[in-house]
């Protein structure tokens, strides 16, 4: 099914050897391969996440200062603070950390990491792309029409989100529902895609422990997503007719349950979690073990507890719902189930300070991020433990506790893991070496901000701040004069950040347009990715000179050789 | 010539049929999904039962049967496939649509009774699921329908017979999901 009119896919790989496919800007449009696919949800998702980021800026400022004209957006009224924060956690989630760690990373190094040419089904992989812009376009439309965009937060419960006369954005929260559905299809569609061909099209010798792990953490991911977000769909469907038909099935006056709707999200969106975690976890391995020139301490180990993870995953959603009023004997097994996912996530940080023990460790700037995901995403982890206990749970609750430790995860997860893998992979993607210092100087100007804006985070939601309060003059107990210092660090926290981006844009454009030549294999690591040229050409070997696989991709400093590395296809 | 990838079998299993084996696995937790809705809902509303007591079990029978017989004829053209005769398998892949046709059109004169009786999918909380739920299941039918015409038309000419199969595998999925929707909508009572 997934391949029909195959007499198309004949003709157009001849047109591909021929001319090299469609020229032109058509070639961005209808390219089939992996790389540019990858490319294009590499930019659509930092697309995004400058929108993104820049309503984070619109809604802090008037969290800090609030009634200020804020400048480049101007008064912020209720209903717009609303959909900005709502769609600021839906694009972060859906239209950034999943596209770039995902898709980009998974569409780029999939098939170069396993010696293919490329994906299994290009056309698929096109088809994914092309519906998942759609779904961009759907979701930055809906911010426009009558109404304005849904501000019933990126969970979107009912009532608020099925009852147009709650919410007032009648159009708004059905065309937010219909580009978050649409962009599911596209992942099912590229998530399909990724693990068959890891299943099926790894060159020869490449046995299943010899592949890298971090294309092992990008499907295992895949899966998790394919099996958990299917009842989400589903729920999507009901909440959809809910909004347009006028069903019940998420009222309680007719039948309905709103708590149905609860326990459908976060049956996702609790593998969702580990679904953009295993991506971030991979890169890190990899970096750390290609800059520590150390062997990977436990390459089982960490597969197994990769799957452990996964499969713990599925059963920890209702901590999402403590206050929900679930029945307090489901809280409690839900609790130990929570805090036994710690178990496995730690054992994957200790395998990584472990790979670093008695390594020959190089600062350079992908080493600093992934050395920074682990000391961040820590932080995130141990307050998780917090908030995974329902006793505490019931006092944390929606207040900025909760948004901190969520930052403290998924910061480190979609920015600072993304920011580890693209400039370890840049000289791969384009061919050039990043200039370090500028890297060092994004990196540390991006880093230090971060704690500045979510420490006062956590010590305000201990204060008893809520999370879900458009104008805080409104409530005197949360109107000191201390709060609102610790709310003015925090956004000017995230000023100093934004404008450290533009270190990053600068260096981007200065290294791809000037940087020095980077050779294929400028690390000096293993994988077969650096065995080809950079940026790698249609097909990213010559027919004839399609990789063999002799080891795993971890053999640095190995006491038989000269070098201190050893490429997985170099026969001896 | 496909990609050098899509060639490649690691596993020793066709790519085609892995995918289609994936495919059906997100599949399985959409419909789980609902159906697992619909059970605890059902569980808590025993007065549903008054409304599933309008359903018609003979038209759901009859379409129990088409689908079938339907399946049945896919597996022919499996058969057939493998043994290299496209032709053939293209008319028993058209045959296959024909049950997917009929099916539709029982389903829909089923509808449009209830529907004339007052039973919309507005009606309550069991109408609701009744219709979302078979909804579904029907918009499966239909793609599934339509993408078997391209394979019976790439087959009558010898071309990609392995997709019959492919197709074939689908179609057992959408047989079974009726086989699970049938007695939780029609029969329980």
């Amino acid at each position: 099914m997934s391949d029909t009119a195959g007499a198309a896919t004949q003709g157009e790989h001849h047109a591909h050897e021929d001319h090299h496919g469609p020229q032109g800007l058509l070639k961005y449009i209808w390219s089939t391969d992996h790389k540019m696919i990858g490319m294009q949800y590499m930019f659509t998702g930092m697309f995004m996440a400058v929108i993104g980021g820049f309503m984070a800026y619109v809604f802090r400022m008037q969290l800090a200062f609030p009634g200020m004209n804020v400048p480049g957006f101007g008064q912020v009224s209720p209903g717009e603070y609303n959909a900005l924060v709502t769609n600021h956690g839906t694009i972060m989630i859906f239209w950034v950390a999943m596209p770039v760690l995902i898709a980009a990373f998974g569409n780029f190094l999939i098939p170069l990491m396993i010696g293919a040419d490329d994906m299994v089904f290009p056309r698929i992989n096109r088809l994914s792309f092309q519906i998942f812009f759609l779904s961009a376009v759907i979701l930055l439309a809906s911010l426009f029409v009558q109404g304005g965009g849904f501000g019933g937060a990126w969970t979107a419960y009912p009532p608020l989100s099925a009852v147009a006369e709650y919410n007032q954005t009648n159009l708004g929260s059905s065309m937010w529902l219909i580009a978050v559905a649409l962009e599911f299809v596209a992942f099912l569609l590229g998530g399909i895609n990724f693990i068959t061909t890891l299943m099926n099209s790894r060159a020869p010798g490449m046995k299943a422990y010899d592949i890298p792990l971090v294309a092992w953490m990008i499907v295992i991911a895949s899966i998790l997503f394919m099996l958990s977000v299917g009842p989400l769909i589903a729920g999507a469907v009901m909440l959809l007719f809910d909004q347009t038909l006028g069903t019940g099935f998420y009222d309680p006056a007719r039948g309905g349950d709103p708590i149905l709707w609860q326990h459908l999200f976060w049956f996702f969106g609790h593998p969702e979690v580990y679904v953009v975690l295993l991506p971030a976890i991979g890169v890190t391995i990899e970096i750390i073990a290609t800059f520590a020139r150390k062997k990977v301490f436990g390459y089982k180990l960490m597969l197994y507890t990769t799957v452990a993870t996964g499969v713990l995953s599925f059963f920890v959603w209702a901590h999402h719902q403590f206050i929900a009023g679930i029945d307090p004997r489901m809280a409690n097994i839900f609790t130990i189930t929570t805090l036994l996912i710690s178990v496995p996530i730690a054992e994957l940080c200790f395998v990584i300070i472990a790979t670093l023990y008695g390594g020959s460790i190089r600062l350079t700037t992908p080493m600093l991020w992934a050395l920074a995901f682990m000391a961040e995403f820590l932080i995130g982890g141990v307050t998780g433990i917090f908030l995974g206990a329902s006793g505490a749970d019931i006092f944390f609750h929606d207040t900025y506790f909760v948004l901190a430790h969520f930052h403290y995860t998924f910061f480190p997860i979609a920015i600072i893991g993304t920011f580890a893998a693209f400039t370890y992979w840049f000289p791969k993607m384009f061919g050039k070496m990043m200039n370090d210092t500028l890297g060092k100087i994004h990196f540390w100007g991006t880093v230090i901000p971060f704690n500045f804006i979510f420490i006062p985070l956590f010590i305000l939601g201990l204060g008893g701040q809520h999370r879900r309060i458009y104008n805080y003059q409104h409530f005197p107990e949360l109107a000191g004069a201390d709060m609102y210092v610790l709310r003015q660090i925090a956004t000017i926290a995230l000023l100093v950040m934004l404008a450290f981006q533009l270190v990053f844009f600068f260096n981007c454009i200065k290294s791809w347009m000037s940087g020095e030549k980077a050779g294929r294999n400028p690390w000096k690591s293993n994988t077969l990715e650096w065995t080809t040229e950079s940026p790698p050409p249609h097909g990213n070997w010559p027919v004839d000179e399609m990789p063999n696989v002799y080891r795993g991709p971890y053999e640095y400093a190995h006491p038989d050789r000269e070098e201190d590395y050893w490429p997985q296809n170099e026969p001896n | 010539m496909k990609p050098i990838a899509t060639t490649r079998s690691a596993t020793g299993i066709p790519t085609g049929r892995l995918a289609i084996w994936w495919v059906l696995a997100s599949e399985v937790v959409i419909f789980g999904g609902l159906l697992g809705s619909y059970l605890m809902h059902r569980l808590g509303h025993p007065e549903w039962a008054n409304a599933a007591a309008h359903t018609n079990v003979w038209f759901g029978a009859t379409n129990t049967f088409v689908l079938l017989t339907s399946s049945f004829t896919a597996v022919l053209a499996h058969q057939a496939a493998e043994a290299g005769n496209g032709k053939k398998a293209a008319g028993l892949l058209l045959m296959t649509m024909g049950g997917a046709l009929t099916f539709l059109v029982i389903k829909s004169i089923e509808w449009t009774n209830e529907i004339m009786h007052g039973y919309t999918i507005t009606a309550n909380g069991f109408w609701s699921f009744y219709y979302t739920a078979a909804g579904l299941h029907g918009l499966h039918v239909i793609a599934g329908a339509i993408v078997m015409g391209f394979i019976a038309f790439d087959a009558y000419r010898g071309r990609e017979l392995q997709r019959v199969e492919l197709i074939g595998i689908y179609w057992h999925f959408v047989d079974v999901v009726w086989i699970f929707l049938f007695p939780l909508l029609y029969i329980a009572k």
